[in-house]
């Protein structure tokens, strides 16, 4: 008896052991569409690629790897170097087996906060609902040589054993083209244009100093990322200078010394072509300025950086607004670009510039 | 009576033979006094010459200089030697015998030597062509222990790119400094400004570069799905290229929206591809530089 006892103890202990060991499927069926999306992106948000695949309709057609690249980045684009931060969901429409959920998202990137909107189509797929999840096929270019012969500027310095008359490579010559102060939801910004005078690439930074009624600084701010720092002989860049509640009318004068400017190697590639640029609404009917990115280079750019500078009918900058584009820019292939513009200045928009800004992990 | 006649002879000759000391030693004292220094007025940095002396016995000789101390004992009445050495910095020397209020001092002053050395400042390193008064070249003139030839001395400035005609100009150092204003050429190219005195010259480069584009002229082609734009050689008003790597934007505006291409001049053209478009216009700008316009598929 007591034999059997213990036999039984012993099974009993193997089957408690194998139920502890069996980990319970954490995929609970989404009862709706809008909680298959919301469990989906909780799931990347969380990192777990695997849980959020499998709130993906098989009908979507793709692996789970093509579905990692396209959530977490590839290229070592800016979204390589981003975490789901928050999000929140809308059903545009509903039926039986489907429905159009907006997904607003917000990620967290080295470079700030980036929005992304995304309108997902989830359908009922074996009782549960499953994101109907498409990526966008991006083009491959055939494998080849593209020769790039452009130049680079490299620079020798004076050395320490020169004569103390020897001269020093000169700095590079660069202007402030305009300034326009403007006061936005009570921010002052100060924005305008420079240019690269001189035939030598520059590194710049444009630095401007409020000075308040009684004759004191109020602030002093820079351009940060709000212009392009290194700029190619006779090359323009907007700026602009943002000072947080900070009202034009406290505002005396502009101090706008010359902007600092220093001499740096520099590479002539990769060009950037802007193509078909268009003022458009986006789905939310906000202006924004469409476009599309190529890398007439060889190079990835692997975070692609735009600068948008608007004008009025006299040609006056009245606005400077720029983005961050969370794919890679790859050789030859567009890349579609959105920067926003904002709604009170839309009609006032006679015309535009585009620049972009690259940074490459594999150039200096 | 004699007691007493013999006492006052002998304190006679007492009073006599301290009398004669104390004349041997002020006797002594005067020597010692006269002994004088002569220096000439004025020496050359780096030469050596001699200090005459009076007197007789030796003493303790001292040279202040400044950047030089010197201390020896030396025999009077003979020159003292001073070597080239000690004197290579000029300025304001001070030579005394003995030391004390009955020392003798004199006072003597190093002057530069020839010119030898050139610390010449050119600025700046890089200029427009053809701009005027824009290359400054200052020349601090020194003799071989690096003393500034306060002396006025003519400086040769001479500015000269190849294939183009030298501008030379002398001016006389003041207070051993000469400075000058010159022009850049209207040829581009790496300048050799020189600074001379004698055979004493200093070389700077001073790289004219090409200004502004003038004229910019673009024409354009379609070729398969693009359509190539390209700059005539891209040119500043003197003529001179503008160097490669300079930015060119090209830009198209159709019905799609607005292209843009920020070309780089490579062996002085600049190209870029543009999307395939009818009925676009073409502008092309570098810097504030605006050029041509073109229209492709409505005719130019």
């Amino acid at each position: 008896m007591s034999r059997l006892i213990g036999v039984l103890l012993a099974m009993l202990a193997i089957v408690l052991i194998a139920a502890g060991s069996i980990k319970p499927s954490k995929l609970a069926p989404a009862a709706s569409p809008q909680k298959a999306v919301q469990s989906l992106f909780d799931s990347v948000k969380n990192r777990d690629w695997r849980r959020a695949y499998d709130f993906v309709a098989p009908a979507s057609n793709i692996d789970q790897g093509a579905f990692y690249r396209d959530l977490n980045g590839k290229d070592g684009s800016l979204r390589t170097y981003s975490s789901l931060q928050d999000f929140n969901t809308k059903v545009l429409r509903e039926s039986e087996n489907e429905a159009l959920v907006r997904a607003k998202l917000t990620w967290s990137t080295a470079v700030g906060a980036f929005y992304e909107s995304r309108d997902l189509k989830v359908v009922q797929d074996g009782g549960s609902w499953r994101v109907l999840w498409t990526v966008e096929k991006q083009p491959n270019l055939p494998p080849q040589v593209i020769p790039v012969n452009y130049l680079r500027w490299d620079i020798i310095r004076r050395g320490a054993e020169d004569d103390w008359g020897a001269q020093n490579a000169e700095t590079p010559k660069v202007r402030i083209l305009s300034m326009n102060p403007v006061e936005r939801d009570g921010n002052t910004i100060i924005m305008g244009e420079v240019v690269n005078e001189d035939t030598v690439p520059a590194f710049i930074s444009v630095t401007a100093t409020l000075v308040g009624k009684d004759g004191s600084t109020i602030a002093e701010e820079t351009s940060f990322d709000k212009t392009s720092h290194v700029l190619l002989p006779k090359e323009v860049s907007p700026y602009r200078i943002d000072f947080p509640k900070i009202k034009l009318s406290q505002v005396k004068s502009v101090k706008f010394g010359q902007p600092m400017s220093l001499l740096v190697p520099a590479s002539a590639d990769p060009v950037i072509g802007v193509l078909h640029q268009r003022i458009e609404k986006d789905a939310s009917g906000h202006p924004v300025l469409r476009g599309e990115l190529i890398n007439q280079s060889g190079q990835t750019v692997n975070i692609p950086h735009v600068l948008a500078t608007f004008y009025d009918d006299s040609g006056k900058v009245i606005w400077v607004s720029d983005g961050y584009v969370d794919k890679a820019l790859l050789p030859q292939i567009p890349l579609p670009f959105a920067v926003e513009l904002r709604d009170d200045l839309a009609g006032q928009v006679q015309n535009y510039r585009v620049t972009v800004n690259n940074y490459s992990v594999d150039r200096s | 009576m004699k007691y007493l006649a013999n006492s006052r002879n002998s304190l006679l000759r007492r009073l006599a033979d301290m009398a004669i000391i104390l004349a041997m030693c002020w006797f002594a004292a005067y020597a010692a006094r006269a002994a004088e220094l002569k220096v000439p007025q004025q020496v050359s940095a780096g030469e050596g010459f001699k200090i005459t002396t009076s007197g007789s016995g030796s003493e303790t000789f001292y040279l202040v200089g400044p950047a030089h101390v010197a201390k020896r004992e030396v025999k009077l009445g003979e020159p003292i030697e001073i070597a080239g050495e000690e004197v290579r910095a000029a300025g304001r020397y001070v030579a005394q015998l003995g030391k004390g209020d009955d020392a003798a001092r004199a006072v003597f002053y190093v002057i530069a030597g020839k010119p030898a050395n050139i610390n010449f400042l050119a600025r700046p390193s890089r200029v427009a062509a053809a701009k005027s008064g824009a290359i400054s070249g200052v020349a601090f003139v020194f003799d071989q222990f690096s003393n500034a030839v306060l002396a006025p001395t003519p400086v040769n400035f001479n500015l000269a790119v190849e294939g183009g005609a030298p501008v030379t100009r002398t001016v006389k150092t003041q207070n051993g400094i000469a400075w000058t204003r010159m022009d850049s050429g209207r040829k581009a190219g790496a300048a050799q400004f020189v600074a001379s005195v004698g055979d004493t010259s200093v070389r700077r480069v001073v790289e004219q570069v090409a200004s502004d584009a003038c004229n910019l002229r673009l024409k354009a082609q379609r070729k398969d799905d693009v359509v190539i734009v390209e700059t005539d050689p891209v040119r500043d008003c003197a003529g001179n290229a503008v160097p490669d790597g300079t930015i060119v934007t090209f830009t198209q505006v159709d019905a799609q929206g607005r292209s843009t291409v920020d070309a780089r001049v490579k062996r002085g053209i600049a190209r870029a591809e543009l999307p395939p478009s009818d009925g676009a216009t073409i502008s092309v700008a570098a810097g504030v530089v605006i050029g041509n316009e073109v229209r492709i598929g409505g005719g130019r």
